[in-house]
């Protein structure tokens, strides 16, 4: 953009508040973590310690609480993720005057707010297990797994249809004209395509199951997750203990992304050495062929 | 109760027949021509396919929805009158609502009115700013940066992202408590000699929720903006539009869906957050969604809570059908 130094510095100026504002909170809490007062302080900074991170790991409460959660991560990715491939692949094969419909019901859930998904899915279950007499089925992880997997599957699905969209029906009918049955196809075509929208599925179901409480509050029941203890404990007062399970958060997402970042350059590296070889070799089968005289 | 059974049963039974139905008349018709649904999946794949997607659509989204809105036109009884002769269908839960009482009309009921319409008043106010804040940054990060750039800003930006809906509002406690940092350099600088009681006032609050939802407004608009060709803004220039008719007349027209599901998500999420008026509202705070958790867990009232429960999500409805209307587009344009 073509813009006189005014506008420039202007634009720079916005640009470190707008991060200011993004990040600077964290920061100021992060500092508080490693600081001795009782209450969440940045300043004056009495004392450095690393105390409330051991004060963090001796939370009974707490350290259940993310166990639960991790338990509950797995199962909605368990669930949410092959709703999510099925609805999908519905969406592809569903008759053209049915699809508005379709797509209007599985997408709702992520336009409605998260603790009525919660009181929906507690208000349903506790009737149907009572007339049907499964009562066991009335169970907080239950529960809160079918609530998450409404919007996760959903999630789930949007990034499996794009996925989906790109690939070439053409292989499928190669398969099936070799003699391949429907099975096979599934299994050996579409799903390998498909992997890498089912692994970004899977973190993204994970990370969204893991932070949700809305949803979790009322559907837990008497269980306790890591959001809903965390709340708990954030309503009974401030303590540096919070901040420091923020920031072991943080850093867990810092390493994560470092990881991520370094995945995919390795796979891209590896991507185009293959490419190259293959490229040799071919050069080498056309070479070894006797090619027309070229003028 | 056994006729809610039937019907729990029942309707994905009459969609499945509908669409079996809907199939043979295509294919007599001609509409539809290549092997069926089963022909085409195989047995074993259609079945996962069917019962994955009738699960989901009916078990976990449909069926539990149409429970809630049921229950909350039914009266509180104890177990022992349930099925009764008072156990009709009845307003009383949407009554107590608007008057304070389940029976009388005569006084309004002021503090749930006003916090219901603060609520959607507020969570207005603060998509319209978040949009504001954004829309610059995601204009610079989608048409004018280089990839470098760009991905310490995406890096940044999804940083604060993963970390929880209820720290990010505890951050904000940190921040604007009466010893909050805040408060110090207000105090140092001479402007006020009290801390000001930010959380208090709600300021906290505002600011929690808008900086909560900044990304959920951040990335639809980045991903709409995208798309459009830069040569469109060039051959604008070129013919001499200033800066803010390049804005309104071509990149914002472009960037309608992501716009339009930015404002939707943010507004949802706004006003049915929990987290952040549990941890940064006073006690005098004004919000709905506590409230009606509390007809839950605090009055114990379970239908009330329901009916509560469904005026948000017809409030919700609207306000995304209005913004449907308002940028004439389709649901599946902004859900991308």
């Amino acid at each position: 953009m073509t813009a006189g130094p005014f506008q420039r510095v202007m634009f720079a100026v916005y640009i470190v508040v707008f991060f200011l504002y993004l990040l600077g909170p964290l920061a100021v809490m992060g500092v508080s973590a490693f600081n001795t007062p009782q209450y969440p302080q940045v300043w004056p900074f009495e004392g450095f310690t690393l105390d409330w991170f051991g004060t963090l790991f001796a939370d009974q409460d707490l350290m259940t609480g993310l166990k639960m959660s991790v338990w509950i991560g797995i199962l909605v990715v368990a669930v949410s993720v092959p709703i999510g491939l099925a609805g999908a692949v519905v969406m592809t094969q569903i008759q053209a005057r049915a699809r508005s419909a379709y797509y209007l019901v599985v997408v709702s859930p992520v336009l409605t707010p998260g603790i009525i998904i919660g009181i929906s899915t507690v208000v349903f279950w506790r009737q149907f297990t009572g007339q049907t007499g499964t009562r066991f089925l009335y169970d907080g992880v239950i529960l809160t797994v079918l609530g998450q997997a409404s919007f996760i599957s959903a999630y789930c699905m949007l990034i499996i249809l794009a996925r989906l969209q790109r690939f070439d029906r053409a292989q499928e009918e190669a398969a099936l004209d070799l003699g391949a049955t429907y099975s096979q196809v599934f299994r050996h075509i579409l799903l390998p395509f498909l992997k890498p929208a089912l692994a970004s599925a899977a973190v993204l179901a994970f990370l969204s199951s893991f932070e949700n409480y809305n949803t979790t509050t009322f559907s837990i029941l008497s269980d306790k997750t890591l959001t809903t203890v965390l709340a708990g404990r954030v309503r009974q007062g401030s303590t540096p203990a919070i901040s420091a399970l923020a920031v072991m958060i943080v850093a867990a997402t810092i390493v994560g992304a470092i990881a991520y970042e370094l995945y995919k350059r390795r796979a891209d590296a590896l991507a185009a050495r293959r490419q190259r070889a293959a490229q040799i070799e071919e050069e080498a089968e056309l070479s070894g062929t006797p090619a027309p005289a070229m003028g | 109760m056994s006729g809610g059974l039937a019907f729990v049963f029942g309707l994905p039974l009459v969609v499945a027949l509908g669409f079996f139905a809907l199939a043979a008349y295509e294919r007599r018709t001609g509409v539809a021509t290549g092997p069926g649904f089963f022909q085409r999946n195989g047995l074993v794949i259609g079945l996962y396919l069917v019962i994955a997607v009738g699960f989901w659509a009916f078990f976990i989204i449909l069926l539990p929805q149409l429970a809630m809105v049921e229950m909350s036109f039914r009266p509180k009884l104890p177990p022992s009158q349930m099925g009764g002769p008072k156990d009709v269908y009845t307003l009383e839960n949407y009554r107590y609502f608007l008057f304070g009482s389940t029976t009388s009309t005569a006084e309004w009921n002021w503090l749930h009115i006003k916090a219901f319409l603060l609520t959607i008043g507020v969570s207005i106010a603060i998509t319209a700013l978040n949009f504001a804040i954004c829309y610059p940054l995601a204009f610079h990060m989608a048409q004018s940066s280089t990839a470098a750039r760009l991905r310490v800003l995406l890096l940044l930006l999804i940083l604060p992202y993963w970390v929880n809906e209820i720290l990010r509002a505890f951050a904000f406690r940190v921040l604007l408590s009466s010893g909050g940092i805040i408060n110090q350099m207000l105090m140092g600088l001479g402007v006020t000699s009290e801390p000001v009681d930010f959380l208090g006032a709600d300021v906290g609050l505002y600011m929690g929720l808008s900086y909560a939802y900044l990304l959920m407004m951040i990335f639809p608009l980045y991903n709409a903006i995208e798309s459009l060709d830069k040569n469109q803004i060039e051959a604008a220039r070129d013919l001499g539009a200033p800066w803010w008719h390049i804005h309104a007349f071509i990149v914002m027209p472009h960037s309608k869906p992501g716009i339009a599901s930015g404002c939707t998500l943010v507004f949802m999420l706004c006003a049915g957050a929990l987290a952040a008026p549990l941890v940064l509202g006073g006690p005098r705070t004004l919000w709905f969604t506590p409230i009606v958790y509390d007809r839950f867990y605090q009055a114990f009232n379970w239908p009330q809570g329901a009916a509560y429960a469904f005026i948000l999500l017809i409030t919700c409805i609207v306000f995304v059908l209005l913004v449907l209307k308002a940028f004439r587009l389709s649901l599946g344009e902004i859900t991308r």
